[in-house]
């Protein structure tokens, strides 16, 4: 039924410093996602140098038999990525507004420190309205 | 030259009006300002309460100039003498300059006559920060329960202003309250004013 199954963010060095699960499907131990996460970032930063095209900034979409990952980086290096159901749409523009509540909620926060794991009332809370929103929004079609 | 005589010369700078101002400031800017002030304080103390404190202090200059602004552009050089008037100033004409809207409630404490609330469902200042679990009861608040210390002290009512978080039923978020708490003598002064 939800069309997302995860959502992780990775800090410029690799570090996993968000991660959350939605639904039943790919449920991860917490060393898992670490894996996945580092994983991500290496394979990252080898497809931007072996990629043929001039100026790639890495891997955008990967399609698998069994899901889709989305994967947006921003400009300081942060990459936000979300494992969903194969052939769903209007991830990249989730994405953004992820990227978007993090920049307020958590780089807003004096609280948080940089590069270290998300631990934010505030943006647990809209993220959990935003990704609702969402499903509502898939399921309304 | 078109347009040179429509500003009117004074020749005293002190004749000349106070600008309105300017109305509207970056939220994100002004959000990346406080947590560096946040941040900053953070450094100089070693527990919560001397954070607090500092807070405090910071909106302490803040509302003594703004009593000063404000009285000057908007009151014609009067401030108000007594308690509510003092009370209804703050919670409408320094919260509109300051955040844009007047504040959501002014209420009077209910177990003791020298206690008065101004909450507020979000306020500005807390908009982007989530206290983190092992921090408590702290509030970032106190900076503006600072500038209406501020406000008060400088109007003559000296006063106890706290900020504070309160659940509320049915919202997921707490509101935070700002409570002041008036001198003896200020009290006294307005019984005697009637």
């Amino acid at each position: 039924m939800a069309a997302i199954y995860s959502l992780y963010i990775i800090n410029k060095s690799g570090g996993l410093i968000f991660y959350k699960d939605y639904g039943s499907a790919g449920r991860m131990d917490t060393n898992d996602s670490l894996r996945v996460a580092s994983l991500w970032h290496s394979m990252h930063a080898i497809s931007q140098q072996l990629s043929p095209v001039a100026g790639c900034s890495g891997i955008e979409l990967l399609e698998a038999d069994t899901f889709d990952l989305h994967c947006f980086q921003s400009l300081t290096g942060t990459k936000f990525f979300v494992v969903c159901e194969p052939g769903a749409q209007q991830m990249e523009a989730l994405l953004k507004v992820i990227y978007e509540l993090y920049t307020d909620y958590v780089l807003k926060n004096p609280f948080y420190e940089i590069e270290m794991p998300i631990r934010c009332e505030l943006f647990d809370f809209n993220l959990s309205q935003t990704v609702q929103k969402d499903c509502v929004a898939l399921l309304g079609r | 030259m078109i347009g040179v005589g429509k500003i009117k010369q004074y020749s005293n700078v002190l004749d000349k009006p106070l600008s309105k101002g300017k109305q509207e400031v970056s939220l994100s800017a002004f959000a990346f300002l406080f947590s560096e002030l946040v941040q900053y304080n953070q450094t100089q103390v070693d527990n919560i309460a001397e954070l607090e404190r500092r807070l405090e202090d910071a909106g302490y200059a803040v509302g003594a100039r703004v009593l000063e602004l404000l009285c000057h552009r908007d009151k014609g050089n009067r401030r108000e003498t007594r308690l509510l008037g003092i009370l209804s100033f703050v919670h409408s004409t320094v919260w509109k300059v300051l955040f844009g809207k007047v504040a959501d409630s002014l209420e009077k404490g209910t177990e003791h006559e020298d206690e008065y609330m101004i909450s507020e469902k979000e306020l500005l200042v807390n908009r982007f920060i989530s206290i983190p679990k092992d921090m408590g009861t702290f509030n970032c608040g106190a900076f503006v329960a600072g500038i209406v210390r501020g406000v008060l002290d400088s109007a003559g009512f000296p006063a106890v202003v706290t900020a504070h978080f309160v659940p509320m039923e049915g919202q997921q978020r707490p509101r935070t309250t700002i409570l002041i708490k008036f001198a003896e003598e200020v009290l006294r002064r307005e019984a005697r004013l009637g």
